[in-house]
């Protein structure tokens, strides 16, 4: 019996351990996060000497992710037309269905679509890619030149997806609102003219600037998240490969949490 | 004038200790090579005197300037008279051969545009890379890339220059090339030079002093005679690259 409750708690106090562990890390990491973003900001005095790297980084979250931002648009837009559309027919109301699409589109699902798309695409780049530098001792010799890497590589990737992030969530939403026109009219007989009639009806001004306001953040957080964990990257290749890993789940969090209480602010 | 000054350093990572009573003076315009196994904690003791390590105990010195525990500014005072001259190279991937030998001037903009070409077209010239001028590094061999590396480090007109492995991953002929550089780095500019590597050749080439690195300090210091007729068991058997002696692979 004591030796029973000995083993329960020496697991107990082991598992207590491994969440202050836990804990620790994730304060450590926000922390670090944080200043580095605050420094990012501090840094965009120099936005202007760094515009051709903010342009190229725009490029690379914009322009080469146009393919499967577009996918995505189409169908998210296809399936929220008919999941919602089926049950409006229901009613007799399948001819609301744009103005379900364009409300769910610009409140939540626009800003949050491009978030997965370019955390997954971009931000998971960068993180490789300063993770990358760091392992290569090239962090090292900028700081050995006296040049900032916060200044050299973080403050033009926060400002390029800052930046980008609300025009792919347009993007999305715009792609989303043809997806599912072609399905309220092809398979819920809903003409082209009823549909975008009620699409109009669903866009409301507060609905655009939070959505944009949300893009904007998120892009703030992903670019920030990543660039934090690849600075951190340790230990060769397989540092680059947890920094990466770990920069998309921390970047998918804060987009949610973050997410949230925007929402919550705006519409609680 | 004693440059760099290494006053009993002690550091570990984790239970692993790299440094233990790490002591070395080098002389101005010196060329001191430290030799040692692989892992064994050369390249920690050169990035203690750029300031990239601190020490767990010890003081390192750099012309006097204690730099473990130098505030950010003089710290960067240090660097600008310091070079290094890391194993990889890191050279920046996106940028060209040029844009990256000119990234210590560009980027502070001290210097007129014209100035900085002029510059960066000197050192290229130095050092036979004119024709790699719009090349990026992925379009370079491993050996130009150190000389690449090198004009970058030239381009602030260094005092003290810190080698990190140059030879290592290179043919004979071309770490030959960068020996050789090494040596008219000090011989035409007066550079002290820090030199870490596991080349013997290259040691023996590039180093006035030598310094063997085993168990966190440096068991024997001499000019390259005195290290290559060494009756120390250590730095014989690494020297010769014996199997039988006290070193054991690590």
């Amino acid at each position: 019996m004591n030796e029973k409750g000995a083993g329960a708690g020496n697991r107990f106090s082991a598992m207590l351990e491994m969440i202050g562990a836990g804990l620790i890390e994730f304060l450590d990491q926000a922390g670090y996060t944080m200043l580095l973003l605050a420094r990012s900001f501090y840094y965009l005095k120099d936005a202007p000497s760094k515009a051709r790297e903010i342009v190229t980084q725009m490029y690379f979250a914009g322009v080469k992710t146009l393919t499967v931002c577009s996918l995505v648009g189409v169908f998210t837009g296809m399936i929220l037309a008919l999941q919602t559309g089926i049950e409006l027919q229901n009613f007799g109301m399948q001819y609301q269905t744009g103005r379900l699409i364009i409300a769910s589109m610009t409140r939540e699902m626009g800003p949050f679509m491009a978030a997965i798309i370019l955390t997954a695409s971009v931000g998971s780049a960068m993180a490789a890619e300063i993770g990358t530098m760091k392992v290569y001792d090239e962090i090292d010799a900028l700081e050995m030149m006296s040049i900032s890497p916060v200044k050299f590589l973080v403050m033009p990737r926060v400002t390029a997806l800052a930046a980008i992030m609300p025009v792919v969530s347009v993007y999305i939403i715009v792609l989303a609102c043809l997806g599912g026109a072609v399905v309220a009219n092809s398979i819920l007989h809903v003409s082209f003219n009823v549909y975008i009639k009620h699409l109009y009806k669903g866009i409301h001004f507060k609905a655009i600037y939070v959505g944009l306001l949300k893009a904007f953040i998120f892009g703030i957080i992903i670019s920030g998240v990543s660039c934090a964990f690849g600075l951190r990257a340790e230990s060769g290749e397989l540092g680059v490969g947890h920094a990466t890993r770990s920069s998309v789940v921390a970047s998918f969090l804060m987009v949610l949490i973050f997410g949230y209480f925007i929402t919550a602010l705006f519409y609680g | 004038m004693t440059v760099i000054e290494f006053i009993d350093i002690h550091k570990s990572f984790g239970p692993k200790r790299v440094l233990a009573g790490f002591n070395l003076k080098i002389e101005k315009g010196e060329s001191f090579v430290i030799i040692g196994q692989s892992g064994i904690g050369k390249t920690v003791a050169l990035r203690h005197v750029a300031g990239l390590l601190s020490p767990d105990s010890g003081r390192v010195l750099v012309e006097g300037i204690q730099v473990n525990g130098a505030r950010p500014a003089a710290l960067r005072k240090l660097r600008e008279r310091m070079g290094v001259l890391f194993q990889s190279g890191a050279l920046i991937n996106w940028m060209t051969v040029a844009e990256n030998v000119a990234l210590p001037l560009s980027e502070h903009r001290r210097f007129p545009r014209r100035e900085i070409e002029r510059r960066v077209d000197e050192k290229l010239e130095l050092l036979e890379l004119s024709d790699a001028k719009f090349k990026t590094p992925s379009e370079i061999s491993g050996g130009m890339k150190k000389r690449v590396a090198l004009a970058r480090v030239l381009m602030s007109n260094p005092d003290i220059i810190l080698y990190d492995e140059p030879t290592t991953g290179l043919d004979p002929v071309m770490s030959m090339v960068i020996s050789e550089l090494i040596r008219q780095m000090q011989r035409d500019f007066g550079v002290t030079s820090l030199v870490v590597t596991h080349d013997m050749k290259s040691a023996f080439h590039v180093g006035d002093r030598i310094g063997m690195l085993y168990g966190g300090e440096l068991v024997q210091v001499g000019t390259p005679d005195e290290i290559m007729n060494s009756d120390n068991l250590v730095v014989r058997q690494f020297i010769n690259g014996e199997l039988e002696g006290p070193i054991r692979a690590q």
